[in-house]
């Protein structure tokens, strides 16, 4: 490189190579899948792939007219995620003769059309920052929604979903966007107030309680209603989305202590008093033993699953040739096992990176934001990608105990695509407004983060006083 | 079709999503270098080493802000010591400098130190907040005699 770049490079072309790289991984696992299962046409292949691949362009077209400046790599992952999932659904499918491929992708479509839409409607994230308090609002009605009689619907154990005519939702999902902006929002208002007011409590400070009000108003509802309804993923996500943003607004580590001393008697107590937590702690802990095995509702499937990978080995069966369909759930829960036994550890790890490399985009978008509210919101919904992997890849691979929440683009279920087909248009929006050139004003916008810096100084000041 | 086809096609498509993960990296190790030079216009280290001409001659040292002068408003002829810690305004009690001014929102504006510097956000007040004549979007430094306006209020930073 000779000269000197000076202006921002919208990179969309690199966006568009990966693309088709993406497009291609998706293409290469469908036609694996329809070509190893004997008997089946491979018309599905080419449908399902151009399907697949005019949605992605058409986000990307998109992304050139609206946010021209967007992240190139977070498009490309999220496509490549989508369509390795539906190739597996898919080879689920062959092998039950069900048809959840054609329903997940009706609802990539639905997710993605939406996704544009949030793209074309809200252009600036900060517009959404007016909306901080009915964003709490919305959140609550999504959570309580399940449980008005009538409308919410208990599948597997667990009340979160809502049934109008033959389309079901779990609002819970898209709660997890509402509360990201109202979080955000409150935070980004609120910062200096919760890190300078309030006393000393040993090392540690904690803020006034009325200043927090607001914030753990909205954290016990939604443990609250999650533990009302039984739904244990979703509140471990709620609970790691607020400390995650109140440790990213407030640079405290303390927060991060507090939060997992109350992980930790939180659970200790959720094992001790409440069935279905004691259950699937055992589970957990004793998944070989017979009993357990054998249970209904017991270790069978996070079993099933395990054999099922180390059959899979290192370089996996192939797609289409190994029997992930003996494990329940199969499609969606256990869908990281089905890959496991297909293609292998080697496969795998390239999935989990992939995940890796898009909370890392996402919060190489919060750095670059040029706002707080744009930084805490991109921050909470990365770490929200984030955590929901960690949650079921680690259940599944029984390094923490089994939680039902989706694997973010693959599991089949149309609620959790649509809320991460908003999160991935919410982090685009972000990162095209941190990577846009600034209009004329000087200053070095990339450096205002949280205050790291003034942090030591406060507790000096608060020290003297 | 042929076992050895086959498998060779599922070994290509393992390079193929390796490919992938491996181009994402690639991109984004160019993007990480490149974001940084863009916003502020400077050549690299490694652009130094081959142009040394390029070099911006190094400037002079900033004198550090220590008070805010409150030069017009209701509080005019005030002054705050600045000793590092952010400052909020506005009219609401539990403001740093509480504004009694119909003009100022409750929580109106904060005037916070990064680096060696004092940057003003506004906290997405009503009538906005002035940096000179124009209105602020986003945070911004603020240097030694910037007039800051809030409602009536104008501030000024003094060494």
């Amino acid at each position: 490189m000779n000269e000197v770049q000076t202006a921002p490079v919208p990179r969309r072309n690199l966006e568009l190579v990966l693309l088709i790289l993406a497009l291609g991984v998706g293409a290469a696992a469908f036609y694996l899948v329809g070509s190893t299962t004997e008997g089946v046409d491979n018309s599905d292949f080419y449908v399902q792939m151009s399907i697949m691949a005019a949605l992605a362009l058409v986000v990307h077209v998109l992304l050139r007219i609206f946010a021209k400046y967007a992240d190139p790599v977070i498009l490309p992952i999220t496509i490549a995620l989508n369509s390795l999932g539906l190739a597996m659904i898919h080879r689920i499918d062959l092998a039950k003769g069900t048809s959840q491929s054609a329903r997940q992708l009706l609802w990539t479509a639905i997710a993605i059309v939406i996704a544009a839409a949030v793209l074309w409607a809200v252009k600036d994230h900060r517009l959404l920052r007016r909306f901080t308090y009915i964003a709490l609002l919305v959140s609550i009605l999504l959570l309580l929604l399940p449980l008005i009689p009538g409308l919410g619907v208990t599948i597997n154990g667990a009340r979160i979903w809502i049934r109008m005519g033959s389309f079901s939702l779990q609002p819970g999902e898209l709660a997890k966007i509402t509360l990201s902006i109202f979080f955000a929002g409150y935070l980004s208002s609120n910062r200096d107030l919760i890190l300078m007011a309030g006393h000393k409590f040993g090392p540690l400070q904690l803020p006034r309680l009325r200043d927090m009000a607001p914030m753990l108003i909205a954290w016990l509802l939604s443990i609250g209603v999650l533990v009302v309804q039984r739904d244990l993923g979703s509140a471990i996500l709620f609970f790691g989305l607020f400390i995650v943003m109140v440790y990213v607004a407030t640079a405290r580590i303390s927060w991060v202590l507090i939060g997992l001393l109350m992980v930790a008697v939180g659970g200790i107590v959720a094992g001790l008093t409440m069935s279905h937590v004691t259950r699937r702690l055992d589970v957990w802990l004793n998944a070989f033993d017979p009993a357990i095995y054998q249970a209904t509702g017991g270790s069978m499937q996070i079993v099933e699953g395990l054999f099922g990978m180390a059959d899979g080995g290192l370089f996996g069966t192939g797609l289409g040739a190994g029997s992930p369909y003996r494990v329940p759930l199969a499609n969606s829960d256990m869908i990281i096992a089905s890959f496991g036994e297909e293609i292998g550890l080697v496969g795998v790890t390239a999935i989990v990176l992939l995940y890796m490399l898009l909370v890392s985009r996402g919060l190489r978008a919060a750095l670059g934001s040029r706002d707080t509210f744009g930084k805490l919101l991109a921050a909470g919904l990365s770490f929200t990608l984030g955590l929901q992997a960690v949650v079921i890849i680690g259940g599944v691979t029984r390094l923490i105990p089994l939680t039902g929440l989706a694997t973010p683009f693959m599991a089949a279920g149309g609620s959790s695509l649509l809320a991460n087909w908003i999160i991935i248009a919410l982090l685009l929006l972000i990162s095209h407004n941190s990577r846009r050139p600034t209009s004329g004003v000087s200053g070095p916008t990339d450096e205002i983060a949280t205050p790291t810096k003034p942090k030591t100084s406060i507790t000096k000041a608060v020290k003297s006083k | 079709m042929n076992d050895l086809v086959l498998s060779l096609f599922r070994l290509g498509f393992l390079v193929l999503i390796w490919l992938l993960v491996l181009s994402v990296v690639g991109s984004m190790r160019r993007d990480l270098a490149v974001g940084k030079r863009d916003r502020t216009g400077k050549p690299s280290a490694r652009q130094l080493k081959k142009h040394p001409e390029l070099a911006e001659p190094e400037a002079p040292a900033r004198k550090p802000a220590t008070t805010l002068a409150i030069v017009e408003g209701p509080l005019a002829g005030n002054s705050i010591p600045l000793n590092g810690q952010p400052i909020m305004f506005g009219r609401a009690q539990d403001a740093t400098v509480v504004l009694d001014d119909d003009y100022a929102s409750g929580r109106h504006a904060r005037l916070f130190p990064q680096g060696s510097r004092w940057f003003i956000e506004d906290l997405g007040s009503t009538n906005g907040t002035f940096v000179g004549e124009t209105q602020l979007s986003r945070a911004q430094a603020v240097e030694l005699g910037q007039r800051i306006r809030i409602g009536k209020t104008v501030l000024e930073l003094k060494a």
